[in-house]
């Protein structure tokens, strides 16, 4: 008889329960004691059956309810006898239909931030000499495109992108009439968001975003000081008294979606806090995520294994705030914790880390297909045009290098479900390679993964209801 | 599962998969009489395109039609809403969707359910 051992999981606590995150399949289980004694007895060491079953009675469990408890670990996997349980991971079938296209409608900004991945120094564009301005005629074959290549999906998704995005608002306009024409006659749904710095909102445009159930991401770095040390115009001024008055005008007009800041960190901006406060209280934004920039480690803006923990430490605070609400039934905006305890309760187990060049494709303003928009107008990623097609042997390259199969770092760790070696984008700034695992930000991704089961467990065990909105969420 | 409760979607799936890998058949088991081993009382949802349970039709306890827990008119409801029971009635997805309208108590009011002619 075959010896019993732990499965492969990572457990956690919330709300005086215990559970199991169980790897790779995603599935979140709480364990009464006796499954609980069985863990703790294995976690010690391999055990044969008999020998597990007399150790529970010891401890006064029945021995019909320990063996039925052992098998039904067993059968969750969460522990194995003999060889367990090596399966290969399933390849995405191909073709993929579309979900999102990002159309980046010009490569052209008005602003100046150091930090941009498009124009600052760790930059992989190269737009010299192509199209700026995405053209009507490119952005209707773009949204044909994207209809014509997501087959079974019954909702589709357009965002649009920059460089800044409003300073071709004519071209978003008449693509979202057009989209939405096309879609109704193709009987899909249609919903579209853009992303932009805030410079060029006019009444007119605010009106325009909020009629249409356009969503709105807002790049802004927090309080004056803070957005003003990286996010400015050319000749070196801060952007913030400009956009100020125009995001409340927003945020008052602009009520049929949320609207979200989207805040890079750097070494220089890092009080995530102070931050979130100013956008959430002060400005009154829906959600405010945080992302750290997207940098190789030399530039004075990198923010160093000190600084993220630092980052960790606010983000822990701000994460329960976050409960105290949830257990109120209440909202709270801190967008990076919504978005993880998305994922858990779904249970992902991605094999790869993001849908780019799977499900969402970037288009630069010449209609050339890349992975995602932080890969438009790179030749290097160019992976054929809304033209002449996807290219489907570079998709396959670049899917098949990006595959966790393909991570060995990965396959140890208990938080690949979730993150999969992480940003293809981060991975190539930084290693020269999509395919390479993030490994800069490891001891993060399980900090912050672990931190968010915790809030989850304390949520499934003291407000189970609160997680019904996840199930909500994402229902199209 | 009783040692293990299914907390996030995935987990529940994974408890569908581990029944249908793992579970018995219990359509017309029994069980539980003077002697056969006592069964754990189980739902039974039959198979088929039926969205709800709806008990109570054909006879009562007493082999009669007065003690059922749901009239036997309420079987017209179950052809027609939820697709319970294979017999031909209006459908009211797309053709019919008023067929009982005139019918707010299936035992008072059944007569006026009237047949349809496409």
């Amino acid at each position: 008889m075959d010896s019993y051992r732990l499965g492969e999981f990572h457990t956690f606590q919330g709300g005086g329960r215990q559970y199991l995150y169980l790897v790779p399949s995603g599935a979140i289980f709480a364990l009464d004691n006796l499954s609980s004694a069985i863990i703790n007895r294995l976690t010690e060491g391999e055990c044969g059956k008999e020998e597990l079953v007399s150790h529970l009675t010891g401890q006064g469990f029945t021995k019909s309810d320990s063996e039925e408890a052992i098998e039904e670990l067993s059968q969750a996997r969460a522990i194995a006898a003999g060889n367990g349980f090596d399966e290969e991971i399933q390849r995405a079938p191909m073709p993929f239909p579309l979900q999102t296209l990002v159309l980046n409608v010009t490569n052209q900004c008005n602003l100046s931030c150091q930090y941009c991945y498009e124009f600052g120094e760790d930059r992989l564009a190269n737009p010299e000499g192509k199209t700026r301005f995405m053209s009507e005629e490119t952005a209707r074959a773009a949204v044909d495109f994207l209809l014509a290549h997501s087959p079974g999906r019954r909702a589709v998704h357009l965002t649009f992108f920059g460089g800044e995005t409003l300073l071709n608002f004519k071209v978003v306009r008449s693509t979202i009439e057009y989209a939405r024409e096309s879609a109704r006659a193709s009987g899909k749904y249609i919903d579209f968001s853009l992303t932009t710095n805030a410079t060029l909102l006019t009444p007119e445009k605010i009106e325009y975003l909020a009629e249409n159930r356009v969503g709105v991401t807002i790049s802004i770095d927090g309080p004056k000081e803070l957005n003003d040390k990286l996010r400015v115009f050319s000749n070196g001024q801060g952007s913030y008294e400009m956009i100020i008055p125009k995001i409340k005008e927003l945020l008052a007009r602009h009520r049929s979606r949320p609207i979200a800041a989207r805040v890079t960190l750097t070494s220089q901006v890092a009080d995530v806090k102070r931050i979130y406060r100013h956008l959430k209280d002060e400005i009154g934004f829906h959600e405010v995520g945080f992302a750290p920039v997207t940098t190789s480690p030399v530039r004075l803006y990198a923010i160093g294994t000190n600084g993220l923990n630092d980052i960790l430490a606010q983000f822990t605070e701000l994460a329960y705030e976050y409960l105290d609400y949830a257990l109120r039934d209440e909202d709270h905006g801190f967008s990076n914790v919504s978005d993880t305890l998305q994922e858990l309760h779904a249970g992902v187990s991605k094999a790869h880390p993001c849908g780019a060049g799977l499900g969402l494709l970037g288009v630069s303003p010449a209609g050339e297909l890349s992975p995602c928009h932080r890969f438009v107008d790179s030749d290097a990623h160019k992976l054929g045009s809304i033209f002449t097609g996807l290219d489907r042997s570079k998709q396959s390259d670049f899917l098949e290098r990006g595959h966790i199969s393909r991570k060995p770092e990965c396959h140890t760790c208990w938080a690949r479900p979730v993150c999969s070696g992480g940003c293809y984008h981060e991975a190539y700034v930084r290693y020269g390679d999509t395919g390479q695992a993030n490994l800069h930000y490891c001891d993060w991704i399980r900090g912050w993964t672990h931190l968010c089961l915790q809030i989850y467990g304390e949520i499934a065990a003291r407000n189970p209801k609160f997680l019904d909105r996840f199930d909500e969420r994402k229902a199209i | 599962m009783k040692h293990l409760k299914a907390i996030n979607r995935k987990a529940r799936r994974v408890e569908e998969y581990i029944a249908a890998q793992y579970g018995d058949v219990f359509a017309l088991q029994q069980g539980g009489g003077p002697q056969q081993p006592p069964q754990p009382p189980r739902p039974h949802y039959p198979m088929g395109c039926s969205l709800v349970f709806s008990p109570g039709w054909e006879v009562d306890a007493t082999g009669g039609t007065a003690g059922l827990c749901q009239p036997v008119e309420r079987d017209l409801y179950d052809c027609y809403i939820s697709c319970f029971w294979p017999a031909q009635v209006p459908d009211h997805l797309n053709n019919y969707p008023d067929w009982t309208s005139k019918c707010a108590s299936a035992v008072k009011d059944w007569r006026n359910i009237d047949l349809v002619f496409p």
